[in-house]
């Protein structure tokens, strides 16, 4: 049995906004095992990013940890203070492949600088060392290691979200969360960019959150999958069981409004209305007024996730 | 036969590039993006076109030059069989925009974010002069919500676009689309910034006011899959060119150019027993820049069959390769 190396307990991260309190990650709580892809998906809006972010350490101001526990590798993180999470914890332990971040490379350095500046801050490492363990990174995914020398504007996107991904591993991290890393590509390069996903977490034993609203994209790597909905994890499990056998109201909605390439599908489904506020989310189960089957007791309690079949979870009324 | 409502023929459009003053000093000829770069083809009534590729194929310049928003550098577009190439009075094109109206990619920068929805939409009528009275542009614009499903309207009409959620802004936007009773509507990726749930929605919408209104669209997309679901028709555009067009079901379960099959290869599908195999992709690189086009078959340096001294010196041309089937490849039909 693979090692379990992060673990979640209870995870609740809150923003503290003028308009009040939004309760984007609510009681998460999950195991990532060495070597395995857990796929995080769910509506915009739902936390997903924000869970990724809490996961680092730093969730964005004004979000506050309020209550639970990550262990990554055994070791508690939260509650450790900013400069220990920085030297010890942050990118050699977890790293995260920021949603957008292949437009967020500064353009006046080069790549190189970009990639060994973590390298030199983190690790002590001299230039010269670094910049050989950049260029290292750099085929590890795909490119040439010349491109140490080359301006984010002289890449296409394939070829930055290639060197995103390679910044990500440098410190060699236990546990990679990966935000919308396809999103923005064509999908000659997204089916690219995915194959060396699977070619790392082979090679490399990667173990990885992968966050994407696109459900197709999640079944080409996942082996487990988490369906978040308004700040909740609400159903999780093996892939095959997810994708197969969908226990939640919400999960099978979100499968049957995919369209298919080689199906007929005579009519997509989807779902009315939209995502809550976070603020003032809806009582009893989050998904009640958008949900078909919704009762009494929905309205009333909330359901908890709920072991329904090996390694697959759900928080539904109806199971 | 019926006639179609749109046809285009031979449809170019090349940006200049600016050369510096280097390129010029020495006398360089001058260079052109080739956007688009002879494409032709025919839209029927109650029936959507689904243009599809990779971004920076020409899709969206398509959609411009159909929509008169830019002047073709060459080429014919005919409405209804009237040539409507040469527009040139503020009033004939006032005429044309009445007709074919675009919804385009992002709702969120396609409104002014000072208007409220009801000035969104009554927007579109003052100009074309529609509805005389402030009560019969009311009705219209309280008719085009319903049809669009954001009701009751008089909850709607007096917010800001900010105050509406990604979908039921895109929904305004084909509301603002439909108002005046297009003939034709051109819509540019328009679900391609919403979540699964929402784009089924949209789709849904666009679907039911073919069936129910008749409308006929011009699909800018690229993804195959809702290409495949929404479509009649898919047109698969590379460099600026038509390589393949066909039926949506026919260029989808029997693709013939190798671009398609790779593009095809290419989609995500949620599959999850797959999820350990390397996807083949029989296809190489990246997309060249639109300034350098290469010689040849312009996909010859990214395709797998490529022969030797045909596919890299001439240009295939756009052949029909079965009945409604068409396809621009040297090696059609024998890979
Ligand atoms: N810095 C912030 N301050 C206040 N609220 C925030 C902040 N960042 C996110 N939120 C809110 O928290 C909720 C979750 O946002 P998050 O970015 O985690 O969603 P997501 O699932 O990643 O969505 P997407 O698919 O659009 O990326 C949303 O309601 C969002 O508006
Ligand atoms: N106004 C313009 N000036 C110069 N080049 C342009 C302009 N608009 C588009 N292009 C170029 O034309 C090509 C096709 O662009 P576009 O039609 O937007 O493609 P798509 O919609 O398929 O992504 C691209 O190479 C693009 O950079
Ligand atoms: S708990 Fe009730 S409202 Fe929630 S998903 Fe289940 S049936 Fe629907
Ligand atoms: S003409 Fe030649 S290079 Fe072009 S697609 Fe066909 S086989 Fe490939
Ligand atoms: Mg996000
Ligand atoms: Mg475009």
């Amino acid at each position: 049995m693979a090692k379990t190396v992060l673990e979640v307990k209870d995870l609740k991260m809150y923003y503290f906004t003028s308009r009040g309190v939004v309760r984007a990650v609510d009681n998460v709580s999950f195991e990532l095992k060495k070597g395995e892809v857990l796929g995080l998906a769910g509506e915009s809006g739902c936390g997903k990013s924000s869970l990724g972010f809490t996961l680092m350490g730093m969730p964005t101001p004004p979000g506050k940890i309020v209550g639970g526990s990550v262990k990554i590798d055994g070791r508690e993180i939260v509650g450790l203070p900013e400069d220990v999470l920085r030297r010890e914890i942050r990118w050699q332990k977890i790293s995260m492949i920021f949603q957008g971040a292949m437009n967020a490379l500064n353009p006046v350095y080069t790549i190189g600088y970009q990639m060994i500046e973590p390298l030199i801050y983190h690790r002590g490492m001299e230039k010269e060392e670094a910049l050989d363990r950049a260029m290292r990174y750099l085929e590890l995914v795909g490119l040439s290691p010349e491109i140490v020398y080359r301006y984010p504007h002289e890449l296409s996107g394939g070829m930055k979200q290639r060197v995103v991904i390679a910044t990500a591993l440098i410190l060699e991290p236990d546990v990679v969360i990966a935000d919308e890393p396809t999103t923005a590509l064509d999908v000659v390069v997204q089916a690219q960019i995915i194959n060396l996903m699977k070619k790392l977490k082979k090679e490399l034993g990667l173990s990885m959150i992968f966050i994407t609203h696109d459900l197709s994209i999640l079944a080409e790597i996942s082996d487990r999958v988490a369906i978040m909905y308004a700040g909740k994890i609400i159903e999780i499990g093996d892939s095959q069981k997810i994708y197969y056998e969908p226990a939640h109201p919400y999960t099978q909605k979100l499968l049957a409004a995919i369209p298919r390439l080689h199906e007929d599908v005579d009519k997509l489904e989807f779902i009315p209305g939209q995502p809550p506020n976070l603020i003032k989310p809806p009582s009893g189960c989050r998904f009640h007024p958008r949900c078909p089957y919704a009762m009494q007791v929905c309205r009333e309690q909330e359901p908890e996730l709920k072991e329904i079949d090996k390694d697959h979870h759900a928080a539904c009324w109806l199971l | 036969m019926t006639k179609p409502i749109l046809k285009v023929e031979n449809l170019k459009k090349y940006f200049p590039v600016k050369r510096g003053l280097l390129g010029a000093l020495r006398g360089e000829p001058p260079k052109f993006v080739r956007a688009v770069d002879g494409v032709s083809f025919e839209v029927y009534k109650q029936e959507v076109f689904a243009l599809v590729g990779e971004s920076g194929c020409g899709k969206t310049t398509t959609g411009k030059l159909v929509m008169k928003l830019l002047e073709p550098t060459d080429g014919r577009i005919y409405l209804e069989g009237k040539d409507v190439t040469d527009l040139k009075t503020q009033e004939e094109i006032k005429a044309y925009r009445r007709k074919v109206q675009m919804i385009f990619q992002d709702p969120f920068s396609s409104m002014n974010p000072r208007f409220r929805i009801y000035d969104v939409l009554e927007e579109p009528l003052l100009i074309h002069g529609i509805g005389e009275t402030r009560a019969e542009r009311e009705e219209l614009i309280y008719k085009a919500l319903e049809m669009v499903k954001i009701v009751p309207p008089e909850d709607y009409v007096g917010r800001h676009p900010h105050m509406l959620s990604g979908g039921q802004r895109q929904r305004v936007a084909i509301a603002r689309a439909l108002i005046l009773n297009p003939t034709f509507i051109v819509a540019d990726e328009p679900v391609s910034m919403l979540d699964v749930s929402i784009r089924a929605e949209i789709l849904e919408l666009m679907k039911e006011l073919k069936e129910k209104m008749g409308v006929t669209y011009l699909y800018i997309t690229h993804d195959l899959s809702t290409a495949r679901y929404f479509a009649d028709w898919i047109a698969v555009m590379y460099l600026g060119r038509i390589v393949e067009m066909g039926p949506a079901r026919v260029v989808i379960d029997n693709p013939i150019h190798p671009y398609t099959r790779a593009l095809l290869a290419a989609v995500p599908e949620p599959i999850p027993e797959r999820r350990n195999i390397i996807k083949e992709l029989p296809i190489k690189g990246e997309v060249p820049s639109a300034i350098n086009i290469p010689p040849g078959c312009r996909f010859h340096p990214r395709c797998i069959y490529m022969e030797r001294g045909l596919c890299d010196v001439k240009h295939p041309q756009l052949v029909e390769y079965e009945h409604n089937h068409w396809v621009e490849c040297w090696l059609a039909g024998k890979i």
